[in-house]
């Protein structure tokens, strides 16, 4: 069971609801991954020209938790702006503090991010703060109070998996508050990865929204973490320079 | 009365002088939107009471998918 600030969630696969092709296939993918938590964007109305399809206007939020993030916050104070916003509408039961300093990899402001982590925390949020693999980074905002850590795998909507597991292993080891694997994951394959090296949980997006069976795809994540998870706990082999039998070298009848 | 909604300068009819009665005017009456007015978040409960005058810098958000 994963216990995240007064939450506690039987699945650790948590949702991203951007990019998908229409609103029946993201509720049968949000459906066949078993999710608890479900994250969404905040944005301006567009009033004055043809309306915007509304993600949830066809969804049942009940029995969800929602898990905004503060995506387009380029400040602290942006972030905490749309924490607000998200959290007049009563759809915050935790925030992802989202705070991008680079355009091109979409790698969080570590300075903003801790900032608006900080101010998060005293105004009495459940803060999840999206942040690189650096390890001292994640060890800084731990001490800050964060209910937990989402590194990424790679920069978001990449897909290349964890491009750093040594960091990741590290952060994870480290961790007194779960750790959610957040960005990068392109296959189930990194899903088992990120999962057997001791990750609590992973927030996944593009992976599901963009496969080319969204729906089959979100079904192969639930069970790559489920997978990954067992496979953590079961404890794996170590790994040896040379090889050795599986089968006994006493007894062999000789021809 | 001229207001400026979401970046963009409107002229609103004079009879929408609360925030409750602009959002209806703008069909969002049953939408979940977040409405600030000039930087300060209003409560749904607010919105009856809330005034809108000429000049007002509104910003109407609601939720998108995202990850």
């Amino acid at each position: 069971m994963l216990k995240i600030g007064p939450y506690t969630f039987q699945s650790r696969l948590f949702l991203g609801t951007g990019k998908y092709e229409d609103a029946e296939t993201q509720k049968e993918a949000v459906r066949e991954s078993e999710t608890e938590v479900l994250t969404f964007a905040v944005r301006r109305m567009n009033l004055f020209d043809e309306s915007q399809p509304d993600p949830f206007e066809s969804m049942n939020l009940e029995g969800f938790r929602l898990l905004p993030n503060t995506a387009g916050a380029k400040t602290a104070e942006e972030a905490v702006r749309i924490a607000k916003i998200a959290s007049a509408a009563d759809m915050c039961d935790m925030i992802k503090v989202e705070v991008i300093g680079c355009d091109k990899t979409l790698l969080p402001d570590p300075v903003e991010t801790i900032r608006a982590s900080e101010i998060l925390l005293e105004e009495g949020f459940t803060v999840l703060p999206y942040t690189s693999d650096d390890v001292v980074l994640a060890k800084r905002l731990q001490d800050l109070g964060v209910h937990a850590i989402m590194p990424g795998a790679s920069p978001i909507g990449t897909g290349l998996g964890i491009i750093n597991p040594y960091n990741l292993s590290h952060i994870i080891e480290q961790a007194y508050v779960p750790v959610i694997v957040d960005a990068g994951i392109g296959s189930p394959k990194d899903a088992v990865q990120a999962m057997e090296l001791g990750a609590d949980g992973i927030l996944l997006n593009t992976a599901v929204s963009g496969a080319e069976h969204p729906v089959k795809m979100a079904a192969a994540m639930k069970h790559a973490m489920e997978a990954g998870r067992l496979g953590f706990e079961a404890g794996r082999v170590e790994k040896k320079y040379y090889a050795q039998a599986s089968s006994p070298m006493e007894g062999l009848s000789r021809l | 009365m001229v207001l400026t909604i979401n970046g963009i300068k409107k002229e609103m009819p004079e009879e929408t002088t609360t925030i409750h009665k602009l959002l209806d005017h703008l069909q969002l009456g049953n939408k979940k939107a977040v409405v600030e007015r000039n930087g300060m978040i209003i409560k749904k409960e607010e919105q009856e009471q809330e005034p809108v005058k000429e000049g007002d810098s509104l910003e109407i958000v609601h939720f998108v998918g995202g990850g």
